[in-house]
């Protein structure tokens, strides 16, 4: 009798507790958790670029993949430019690849950015937010380096240094 | 922890206090004087009497009623703490930034304790889950037994228990009628009439009891409803911002429906059409009849990359208006809110001392060209374009953001007389010329906008369950609060015949009906015994 009680109080004080242990899980994680997280395998995408080139992300297998998405109205965007710019140069030939992503802006706008700032990688404009949407962007800039077998590897956002850009860099090299 | 036998030979479960057959009190509470307690008719409220594992400790807990109010008390403050100040879901600027700005050293504090966000914390949803863990377990602990103690009431009580009821009379001897009047005056008043050895149990209303555990479980169901909306799918509650003209892609369906926005149409009365408003209308100045979008919903074709076209198949037209949603596959889009938004601007390039054009230009604020070729010699090439300017810090022109809330642009003119070209930066009412006076001047001509709808994209299944909980919650409710139980005892006792009553609520009504029922007999009314101590009480 005793066993009996002791198993049936058990029982439900483990159905409740599980229950609210899950709730409390679920609300976490949708608060805190990324769509893309460090880890996953980076969601394929296609966009063209300015120069009319198409690129597919899993193209890119076999290399690392610098993927910046930015946009003209963000301060620490423009500041971080160069850097990209020039570790694009230093490691263009060491199987480093850069993909940045204009979010939604017109083409003049990017096209002017581009050259102002004289800038020499890939650049494509999001017009659907569809990429923006699956990599679940929010702050802005929003780098994620992605290694040679389409892994996530670090997801970084605030303004790049030069020397952070080269560390990246040097870490997807493949 | 043997269960007890009464003397009566029913077979009590350990702890009780009042035998469920006989009434007999097995446990001395105190005097014999005072009335007994019959909350839960005396059983053993289990939490009570087992104490031993850390399962009794946190179940006794969580039995507690007293600890069920303090956690709806402490919820009721916690939930008042969330209207101080705005919750992040209808605040424009990011949180970070915008408690401090607009509510100082306050707004700073409650940022960084959470608050901006307090239905979803987690201690906030501990304290709700602690609500519904009390509501299971209290209930579960005082049904049981009540159940059990009602289902083996028998008719014959022991006379302490008869004795000492609230409502309580002794007769010297009653005759054959009197008891069937008695008898056919409750079965007129719809009492169940239990007899044994010529003693009497009528009973009537014991489902009322059942009422506030219907209710608990209407809650609990209620709870669970809300449990539901975490599970991922569930729940969408989104918004959407299409462009006339323009196709989103609907959000939280998996990239699988896209919407396509081809008209934003808002109407308001006519004071001449609608003749019964017609001093209503006077009176407020416009007024809104009809929000509404024209909409076409598509659905995704096999699939795709994110960032590529996607192919569309149309699904169906619909005119979305106020409270009209567009309802598909459990997804419905309701028209929410709009935005007018600057769509063209045009301007004329003109000789500032004649003031004559020598050709306009109409750009696109989402998309202009580059270089505008006005004829004869007279082109116009974008040089900077700002959609939403303002003056950064080190007083440089900068834009806020992409959308073209206040576009301002730097042009190049480029005239026969002045081939190299003059720079002009032209904003909203602002003119600068940067380099020295010029010739020539981009004349504002015009302003053309465009409409944004917003809608609310929604799906619910948990809302079943939610109003099914409910539904019981109201029906507990009036289960509970519109009848009473009660139940009066005639029985044979030492060769008298005694009368006792005993209801779970309205009192009154009770010795009323009691009055009805011994009417026409010669039975005297039994007597509260309440009111007989109160007057003890102020007695010499």
């Amino acid at each position: 009798m005793k066993k009996r009680r002791l198993v049936i109080r058990s029982i439900i004080l483990l159905l409740l507790g599980a229950a609210v242990v899950y709730t409390l899980y679920q609300n976490f994680t949708n608060d805190t958790k990324q769509k893309v997280a460090v880890g996953a395998q980076a969601p394929d995408f296609a966009l063209v670029d300015m120069q009319g080139k198409k690129h597919q992300l899993s193209d890119y297998r076999g290399q690392g993949v610098f993927l910046n998405f930015w946009g003209t109205w963000c301060p620490p965007c423009k500041k971080e430019m160069p850097y990209i710019n020039n570790q694009y140069h230093q490691y263009k030939d060491k199987g480093v690849q850069v993909l940045t992503v204009d979010i939604q802006e017109s083409e003049l706008a990017v096209n002017q950015f581009a050259e102002r700032l004289k800038l020499d990688f890939p650049i494509m404009i999001d017009t659907d937010k569809e990429v923006m949407n699956t990599y679940g962007i929010d702050p802005l800039p929003a780098t994620f380096l992605i290694d040679k077998n389409g892994e996530v590897v670090n997801y970084y956002t605030g303004e790049l240094t030069e020397e952070k850009v080269r560390e990246f860099m040097e870490k997807i090299k493949p | 922890m043997k269960d007890v036998k009464c003397e009566c030979g029913h077979v009590n479960p350990h702890g009780t206090v009042l035998c469920e057959a006989c009434g007999k009190e097995l446990i001395v509470q105190s005097t014999t004087e005072q009335l007994i307690d019959m909350r839960y008719e005396g059983s053993a409220r289990r939490s009570q009497t087992y104490n031993k594992t850390i399962i009794d400790k946190i179940w006794n807990f969580f039995s507690s009623v007293k600890v069920g109010v303090w956690l709806i008390i402490i919820t009721l403050i916690a939930s008042s703490l969330g209207t101080i100040l705005p919750q992040e879901m209808y605040i424009d600027l990011p949180p970070d930034v915008y408690y401090e700005q607009e509510y100082g050293w306050f707004g700073k504090l409650y940022y960084q304790l959470g608050f901006n966000n307090l239905y979803s914390s987690w201690w906030y949803l501990v304290l709700i889950a602690m609500i519904g863990i009390s509501l299971v377990i209290c209930s579960l602990d005082r049904v049981v037994p009540l159940y059990k103690a009602l289902k083996a009431q028998r008719v014959t009580r022991h006379e302490g228990f008869l004795k000492r009821q609230r409502v309580f009379g002794v007769n010297e001897s009653a005759s054959e009628s009197d008891f069937s009047i008695v008898k056919k005056h409750l079965q007129e008043r719809r009492y169940n009439i239990r007899e044994e050895n010529g003693d009497i149990l009528a009973e009537k209303g014991r489902f009322s009891r059942w009422g506030p555990y219907v209710n608990h479980v209407g809650l609990i169901i209620f709870l669970f409803g809300g449990m539901l909306r975490f599970i991922p799918g569930m729940y969408v509650n989104e918004d959407l911002w299409v462009r006339e003209g323009e196709t989103a892609v609907v959000p939280e369906t998996d990239g699988k429906f896209y919407l396509q926005n081809n008209k934003f149409i808002l109407e308001h009365y006519d004071k001449n059409k609608d003749k019964t408003f017609e001093k209503a209308i006077d009176k407020a100045g416009e007024v809104v009849k009809n929000y509404q979008s024209n909409v076409v919903l598509y659905k995704r074709v096999g699939e795709n990359l994110p960032g590529e076209k996607p192919t569309l198949k149309k699904v169906e037209d619909y005119k979305v208006r106020v409270n009209l949603p567009l309802t598909y596959e459990g997804y419905s889009v309701f028209q929410a809110s709009f935005r007018n938004e600057l769509n063209k601007m045009s301007f004329g390039l003109t000789n500032k001392k004649t003031n004559q054009s020598m050709g306009e230009l109409t750009v696109d604020l989402r998309d202009p060209k580059m270089k505008y070729d006005l004829g004869k010699g007279y082109s116009v090439e974008i040089l900077n374009y700002f959609p939403d300017f303002e003056f950064a810090d080190n007083g440089e022109p900068t834009t806020k953001s992409r959308v073209p809330n206040n576009p301002a642009f730097v042009f190049r003119m480029v005239t026969p007389d002045k081939p190299k070209g003059e720079t002009s930066f032209v904003a909203i009412k602002q003119t600068i010329e940067p380099f020295g006076d010029n010739q020539y001047k981009m004349s504002f001509k015009g302003i053309e906008t465009t409409n944004v709808s917003g809608f609310i994209v929604r799906k619910d299944s948990t809302l079943w369950v939610i109003i099914i909980g409910g539904i019981i919650f109201m029906i507990g409710v009036i289960q509970g609060a519109y009848w009473n139980h009660r139940r009066i005892w005639l029985q044979n006792k030492n060769g008298e015949v005694w009368i006792a009553a005993h209801t779970n609520k309205n009192w009154y009504g009770l010795k009323r009906e009691i009055e009805g029922v011994l009417a026409d007999t010669n039975l005297n009314m039994p007597i509260d015994q309440t009111q007989l101590e109160e007057s003890d009480k102020g007695g010499v």
